[in-house]
Formats: structure tokens, C-alpha cells, sequence
């Protein structure tokens, strides 16, 4: 099950990260999670949001870069070598992993991750065949 | 034997003159040149101070005697104090229009106009266009001299010419079409219009008559070149001059199609650096400086074009032996010097467009933190190149570097921005922020 990520693309200024998580909130969007790859220039912010259809048309309305892109959310055991389990179905495959972040909430003895593939329906069909749970969008966006 | 895209006609055999006669010719030529000029009184006077008259003029080496000529020179004689002719063998008048105050005037006696004629059907022929073509002009006819050179040297061919001036491009297309003209006449950014509007209204390149171009009176970019070609399904030819020295006929491409062969039998050209007025080396994209020879209304010595191109002496294939220039990349009034290079802000457009296809906005910074200049090309990022992928970020960012290295020979840093972020300007964009001139450094 793919999620829909939104990426946008912030200038290194002060005020960049507040004002698109100001923009959501007014909207009554909820930010489920969020990672920040940034460099000296710029940064690319990476959100999970409640409703990202909603989400996108706002952001993009409002004049942000703004560019959805499918993620991968997926359950890793919370325990040492947990997430090595994980990354090993993908280590003798030609499936890349981008990058990946940590879900916010994690269920009980369970972390959730983000993963971004460069082909993420090949991922999850190594996911599935290797019993590993891939969370669904129902879940993530109204965790 | 080389292959030509198409028959390499030459039009005047003089334009093939060994290269030991054409320079005899020019001395001659030089020599004739100020003998007539002495009835200037601008350069009367610069030949006193200099010590100069015609006999004195031995070799080309004696060019650097003579005085240079401004455009400044030119408005401050207005409106024809530059005649060396008495005003009676004066017949035609044609002027460029300045953009702030007044135009300057230049003059034409029969001979002239002759003259202009025989340049224009030279570099017409070297870029494919034959007796039995039809050629719709669309360039302005008033003062302005594109029209009316064109005009003429493709009527001195032998071609028909539909002379519809510029405007209406609905009604452009019509004529195009129903008169199935074989060569378009413009500057190259009303092709694009045309060839906008001819697509938008359906018109595939196989439908599109128009077999041959003449672009000039702007510059222009390899990339519009391939466009337009594109867009209309004919071979795009650049030519060059401006109406202080005669109008379009100081160059012009051959079948080859790499630099425009300058008409050096007419006009002695030079190239500058424009701070120090010194030449620079063949390559090396200078300030045209440009004597016209053999016209008699109105001689110029020297002019400086403000325009700046590179010159190529490699003798080229198609036999012309006149030296080639390289396209206008800029204005010098608009150089920047980085480091020691010269750099002009089309060069940095020019990468932009290598790499994204079509320039986005940006904004060159130069700045002197320490005792070397730093130079910051800020580039607004456009939508469908944002990536979520930082690596692709990174390699945009390093492609565009890389390409302002190629282009420009200098390492800029580049910072992408969000989109409509940089300044917005009506008319002419600024594109320049130099810190060093508000630190006084130079
Ligand atoms: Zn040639």
C-alpha cells in the first residue's frame, strides 16, 4: 500500500518551516509526521498529512513547490536488529531505497518507518513475499 | 572535397580574395579612406592632434593611429556632421532610433546604396537564396536599415520580393502561404511569433513553405536558432551590422553555418577589450570595433559597435576567405570582469538555457569578500525540476555550475530559490548586482 508524501522545497531562510506548517493547520490539516533534508541553500521538507489531496491543492495554491510523491510506510520489529531485517530484503535486490524516516507514533512494540524506493511497487511485492507488514493509508493518515 | 548542406554559391568573387590581396586592398582602401576624411571636421581635427594624413598610412599596423568613434561622437554632431560628401549626393537617409534621446542619422550617395546592395546579395546567396526564390521581408522599412538592405540585395539577385514590413503576423501567414515564399526576412524573435501563431493555427513544418531565413537586427542563440528551424522546417541564417556603418552586410553566414564571414574588403575589423582598449587575442569574445572603408557619405573610422563577439581566422571550408565573427553575446556596456575574465550576463542565460531549456529568472551577484571575486548566480527553481530526492537537487544545482564553467569560464555558485522570489522588472531586466562597485572596489 503506497502513501502519498508531499515534498516541498524551502528556501534556508527563518520563517520557511512555520509558514507551509501554518498554511495545513488554518486549513485543519493534520501533519502526521515530517522529516527535513536540508543543505547551507535550501531544504526539502517532507510531510505526512491527514488528507494530502487537500493538502497539495492548498500548498500548491498558496505558490509553494510542492510535489507528491509515493512512500512506503512500513512496520519494523522494536528491537535490536529490527530494522536490519528490513533492509536486508532489499539488499540483494534492484530496488533502491532513496531514503527513509521515522513515523512519529509507533504501535506497541512496532516502529513505523517512511521509506522512499525508486520503485516502490516492486518493493512492496518483496515486502509482502518476505512477510513483512506494509501499514496502509488509512492507517498512517488518521493514526 | 566537403559536403555542403547545399550548392555553396559565392555571389561576388571578391569575397574568395587571397588573403596577401585583400589586405593590400585594405591599405589601399585605408589609405583612400582618410584622404576623404579630411573633409570631417571631427577628424580633421583627430588627424592634426595625431599627426596623421593618407600618405602617411603604410600598412594596416597604422590603424591605431586613428582616432576611435563613438556613438557619443555621433550625437554630438548631429544631425549629419559626420557628411564627408556635399549634401547634394546625399540620396538616401536612414537612422537608428536611439532609446534615450535622439537617433543618429547616417547617409547614403548611389554608390552607397550600390554598395549596401552588392554586401546584402552576398551573404543572401551564401545562405542558399537563388534568383527564382520568393522572399517575404518582415522586417520595418523607415529609418531603420533592416528592411531596406534585405530589400535590395535580394532584388539585386534576381529573387520577388514581398516587401510586408513588420506587424499583423495573421496577415504574415496568409502571404506566406498563398504566395508560397521559398525565404524568410526578420529579426528572429518575430519568426518565433510567426512560428508560434502558424502552429497554433495548425501549420505542421512539411505545410510551411518557407525552405531558407535571414535573421538579424538582435542577437540571438544557437537554442532559437534550432526552434525556429524546428518549428517551420527551414535553415536559419545569422547576418550582422548596425546603421552606423552601413546597415546589415558587414557579415554574414555561409552554408557552413559557424561564425559569419565579415566583409573585410570593406570593412577593417578589430576587437577590444573595452576597458583597455587593447585587441585580444583571436577567441577571445572582445568589442568589435569596425571601419567602413569604401563608403563616401559617410565614412567611419574605428566605430565602436559596443557589441561583443569572437573572431575566428581559421580559414573555412566554403572558400570565403573575409574572417569569421561569432555571434553578439552581449553589450559591453553589460561586461562584467570576474577574476580577470570577461563575462557577460547572456553567458550565464546561455547555461541556464543548456540546462533547463528555457531561462528561468535569475540574478548574478558579484561580490569581493576577501581579495579574489566571488560570483552567486541565484536561479529560481522551476516546479517541474523539484525533486523530493536531494541527490537530484544537488545535481541541478551542479549541472548549471558546470555549464556557467563551459560558457562562461568561471566557477559561479549557484543557489536555487523559490519560484517568484527574485524581483520582477517592466522592460529591460536587471540582472547585475555587483557589491564591489558599492565598496568602491572597482
Ligand atoms: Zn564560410
Amino acid at each position: 500500500m503506497k502513501i502519498h508524501q508531499l515534498s516541498l522545497f524551502l528556501e534556508n531562510k527563518p520563517g520557511q518551516l512555520t509558514a507551509p506548517c501554518r498554511d495545513l493547520a488554518d486549513a485543519g490539516i493534520d501533519i502526521r509526521t515530517l522529516s527535513l533534508a536540508d543543505t547551507q541553500q535550501f531544504g526539502i521538507l517532507r510531510l505526512i498529512v491527514s488528507d494530502w489531496k487537500r493538502g497539495y491543492e492548498l500548498l500548491r495554491d498558496k505558490g509553494y513547490v510542492v510535489k507528491d510523491t509515493e512512500v512506503v510506510a512500513i512496520e519494523v520489529p522494536d528491537r535490536p536488529g529490527g530494522l536490519l531485517e528490513v533492509l536486508k530484503v532489499f539488499e540483494k535486490s534492484a530496488v533502491n531505497i532513496e531514503y527513509m524516516y521515522a513515523f512519529t507514533f509507533g504501535r506497541g512494540d512496532k516502529a513505523v518507518l517512511i521509506f522512499r524506493f525508486d520503485d516502490p511497487d516492486a518493493a512492496i511485492a518483496l515486502l509482502n513475499s518476505a512477510g513483512i507488514n506494509v501499514v496502509g493509508s488509512v492507517e498512517v493518515y488518521n493514526r | 572535397m566537403a559536403e555542403f548542406l547545399f550548392e555553396n554559391r559565392i555571389w561576388d568573387p571578391a569575397e574568395t580574395l587571397p588573403r596577401n590581396e585583400l589586405q593590400a586592398l585594405q591599405v589601399h582602401r585605408l589609405r583612400d579612406c582618410v584622404a576623404r576624411l579630411a573633409n570631417v571636421p571631427f577628424y580633421r581635427k583627430a588627424f592634426a592632434e595625431g599627426n596623421v594624413t593618407a600618405d602617411r598610412i603604410r600598412s594596416l599596423d597604422d590603424l591605431k593611429r586613428l582616432p576611435l568613434t563613438t556613438k557619443a561622437d555621433l550625437r554630438e554632431h548631429y544631425p549629419l556632421g559626420f557628411l564627408a560628401t556635399p549634401r547634394s549626393e546625399i540620396v538616401r537617409i536612414h537612422g537608428s532610433t536611439g532609446t534615450t534621446g535622439k537617433p543618429t542619422f547616417v547617409a547614403y550617395t548611389r554608390d552607397d546604396l550600390a554598395l549596401w546592395a552588392n554586401l546584402c546579395a552576398r551573404f543572401l546567396v551564401a545562405g542558399g537564396l537563388r534568383p527564382d526564390h520568393m522572399v517575404h521581408i518582415a522586417f520595418g522599412y523607415g529609418l531603420f536599415t533592416g528592411g531596406f538592405g534585405l530589400h535590395y540585395g535580394a532584388e539585386l539577385v534576381g529573387a520577388a520580393i514581398v516587401p510586408a514590413a513588420a506587424g499583423n503576423t495573421e496577415r504574415q501567414i496568409v502571404l506566406i502561404n498563398d504566395l508560397q515564399a521559398d525565404v524568410l526576412v526578420c529579426t528572429p524573435s518575430y519568426a518565433l511569433n510567426i512560428a508560434e501563431m502558424m502552429r497554433a493555427q495548425g501549420y505542421t513544418p512539411d505545410k510551411i513553405p518557407l525552405k531558407f531565413a535571414h535573421f538579424g537586427g538582435e542577437p540571438w542563440t544557437e537554442d532559437m536558432r534550432l526552434e525556429i528551424e524546428r518549428q517551420m522546417g527551414l535553415l536559419a541564417f545569422n547576418n550582422y551590422g548596425l546603421s552606423e556603418v552601413i546597415g546589415p552586410g558587414v557579415s554574414g553566414e555561409c552554408v557552413v553555418r559557424n561564425g559569419m564571414h565579415i566583409q573585410e574588403d570593406h570593412f577593417l575589423v578589430e576587437c577590444i577589450d573595452p576597458d583597455t582598449l587593447e585587441p585580444v587575442p583571436y577567441g577571445e569574445p572582445g568589442e568589435l570595433v569596425l571601419t567602413a572603408l569604401t563608403k563616401q557619405a559617410m565614412p567611419i573610422l574605428r566605430y565602436r559597435t559596443r557589441d561583443i563577439a569572437r573572431l575566428d581566422p581559421t580559414p573555412c571550408p566554403c572558400g570565403r576567405t573575409g574572417i569569421r565573427m561569432g555571434r553578439v553575446i552581449g553589450r559591453s556596456d553589460d561586461m562584467l570582469i570576474i577574476r580577470g575574465a570577461n563575462v557577460f550576463p547572456s553567458q550565464i542565460e546561455e547555461a541556464l538555457l543548456r540546462v533547463e531549456g528555457t531561462a528561468p529568472h535569475y540574478l548574478i551577484e558579484v561580490d569581493r569578500p576577501g581579495t579574489l571575486d566571488e560570483v552567486t548566480v541565484r536561479v529560481e527553481l522551476r516546479p517541474e525540476r523539484f525533486s523530493d530526492k536531494m541527490s537530484q537537487m544537488h545535481g541541478l544545482r551542479e549541472d548549471i555550475e558546470r555549464q556557467i564553467h563551459v560558457v562562461a569560464g568561471i566557477r559561479a555558485n549557484v543557489e536555487l530559490v523559490a519560484p517568484q522570489t527574485l524581483e520582477r522588472f517592466i522592460g529591460k531586466a536587471k540582472r547585475v548586482v555587483d557589491h564591489r562597485k558599492e565598496k568602491g572596489l572597482i
